[in-house]
């Protein structure tokens, strides 16, 4: 295990270490001290690390993560995880706004609640979240999964595509396109396994899965007097 | 794009180290808005019968000791004035009607940047850190204090222009975000015979509450009728005479975050300008909700 402080040699200089590390390098624990809430620690770290960030941290954390496992011990500010690749962020806390924006892939896992915008534009990436979403969650997600362990905000999934979305509580509406899908045995299968990876003790049949109604693929003519 | 911070002393015995406490604070959000930087600080409050003014005049060599002596004769009043920088603290028991008249027609340079019983406004353009040292806030003793740095994007970079624009006795607001129907809304008020000093949206937002403020709706009226009349995107931070209220417009795209422990309660546009706090580690921390009124320590 290596240490880090923040503190003394700054983002820069932390996530230069980051990107400085050969891939076969057998140093792959790093521990992060000092975040000080600090914008894009660990941001665009490309190979098999295991990282712990000892407190609660800015903007960006860990975006375009390939492969890393990410571990933030506090709370995480806005874009926890943007545009992850692959691998794993996992915050123990509460995340801000967008967290998991336009991921791609890999696994982001909220131990606490996340606010608006969780999973805006989600491209392939799962993401559980232990507590509840805030609104437009899901905003224009593409693909990937969200499970929700506790109750989304107002408009979850408005102008929806492909993604899936598993929701344990109540959610307060559904937005543009969005609707509530039949919870078939492949569902509950892949819910049971994100539920697993992310360590969280609920049964897949308490939720309900949301999904895209796919009403606005195509211009509906009988609408063209509202244009 | 701006900065807002805000911390409210609930341990007295922390209060001759607020302006140290808030420095770190006011300076890490200097990315945010580095163009100008405001504070409103709540310290040395004035005997009932007296009001608190804070001026300011362009010119730094500006004759304060004359406006002291001479509104001392026209109105028949004490006046006590302690200049610093472009700014000067005027302390009178004349009416405060009658302070603003006759400052109008007499000394046509100097701005009334805000007043009450015990809000001080300092507010300039240039780097948070510089305009901070400029008015010696760092030594400075309250009970709380609000602050802004500035990225203008609505209007022009002036000191006229910088945040927190006064609303009423002991009332400033710092706002991040940008408003939508500011021009419209700024007729309307002027019809109201609300009077403006600059382009700034914000300050349109302050005028809105001022106006509602006199009318008699309390600083949380206020801020409800707000969240209808005002469209656009804004975090409100709005210090009162015992406090600060914060509120997020509907959709709340402007950041924000929240944190109290036994001895404080701060609110920052992002978490790294607490981070500097003692025991912000371990404090309860939480993202306002949006269109939710949040108020310390006043009865709003």
């Amino acid at each position: 295990m290596h240490e880090l402080d923040l503190k003394a040699i700054g983002v820069t200089g932390i996530n230069q270490k980051l990107y400085n590390i050969p891939k076969d390098s057998n140093e792959r624990h790093w521990v992060i001290r000092n975040p000080m809430g600090q914008h894009a620690i660990a941001c665009g770290v490309d190979g098999p690390l295991m990282i712990d960030i000892m407190g609660h941290v800015g903007f960006y954390c860990g975006g375009m993560n390939k492969e890393a496992e990410i571990t933030i011990h506090g709370h995480a500010g806005v874009g926890v995880a943007e545009n992850m690749m692959s691998g794993v962020v996992w915050v123990k806390g509460n995340a801000s706004e967008s967290a998991g924006a336009t991921a791609n892939g890999g696994l982001l896992v909220i131990e606490g609640d996340a606010s608006s915008r969780c999973g805006i534009s989600m491209k392939g990436v799962d993401i559980v979240v232990g507590g509840s979403v805030g609104h437009m969650s899901a905003f224009m997600a593409q693909r990937g999964n969200l499970v929700v362990c506790g109750d989304a905000g107002e408009a979850l999934g408005d102008s929806i595509y492909e993604a899936r979305l598993y929701v344990r509580g109540r959610a307060v509406n559904l937005g543009s396109d969005c609707i509530e899908k039949e919870m078939r045995q492949e569902h509950l299968e892949d819910l049971a396994r994100l539920l697993d990876r992310a360590r969280m003790k609920h049964r897949p049949e308490a939720f309900r899965r949301y999904g895209s109604a796919r009403k606005l693929y195509n211009f509906n003519v009988d609408h063209a007097d509202a244009y | 794009m701006c900065g807002i911070v805000g911390l409210y002393l609930k341990n007295p015995r922390l209060q001759p180290q607020l302006g140290a406490m808030f420095k770190p604070m006011l300076i890490e959000m200097t990315a945010r808005g580095p163009d100008s930087a405001g504070v409103a600080v709540y310290r040395n409050p004035v005997k009932d019968n007296e009001v608190k003014f804070s001026l300011a005049h362009d010119d730094k060599a500006f004759n304060w000791r004359h406006v002291e002596g001479a509104l001392e004769e026209a109105l028949n009043c004490e006046a006590a004035i302690h200049q610093t920088g472009t700014h000067c603290i005027l302390v009178t028991d004349g009416k405060e009607e009658d302070v603003v008249k006759w400052l109008k027609a007499n000394a046509p340079g100097v701005r009334v940047v805000g007043s009450g019983h015990t809000v001080e406004i300092f507010k300039e353009t240039g780097l948070p850190e510089k305009v901070y040292d400029r008015f010696n806030l760092g030594s400075a003793t309250g009970t709380h204090i609000i602050g802004h740095t500035r990225m203008a994007t609505e209007s022009a970079v002036t000191t006229a222009g910088s945040h927190p624009f006064a609303t009423g006795a002991d009332l400033c607001l710092v706002h991040n975000g940008s408003l939508s129907n500011h021009n419209r809304l700024r007729e309307n008020l002027k019809r109201e015979g609300m009077e403006f000093q600059t382009e700034n949206d914000s300050e349109v937002a302050a005028a809105y509450m001022t106006w509602k403020l006199r009318g008699g709706a309390t600083l949380k009226q206020a801020l409800e009728d707000g969240l209808k009349d005002l469209d656009g995107f804004y975090t409100f931070l709005v210090g009162t005479a015992d406090g600060f209220a914060v509120v997020r417009d509907p959709i709340a795209c402007k950041h924000a975050v929240m944190a109290e422990t036994d001895d404080w309660v701060a609110m920052a546009t992002e978490w790294r300008a607490i981070a500097h706090l003692p025991g912000a580690d371990t404090a309860r921390i939480w993202e306002p909700e949006p269109a939710t009124i949040y108020t310390w320590g006043g009865n709003a």
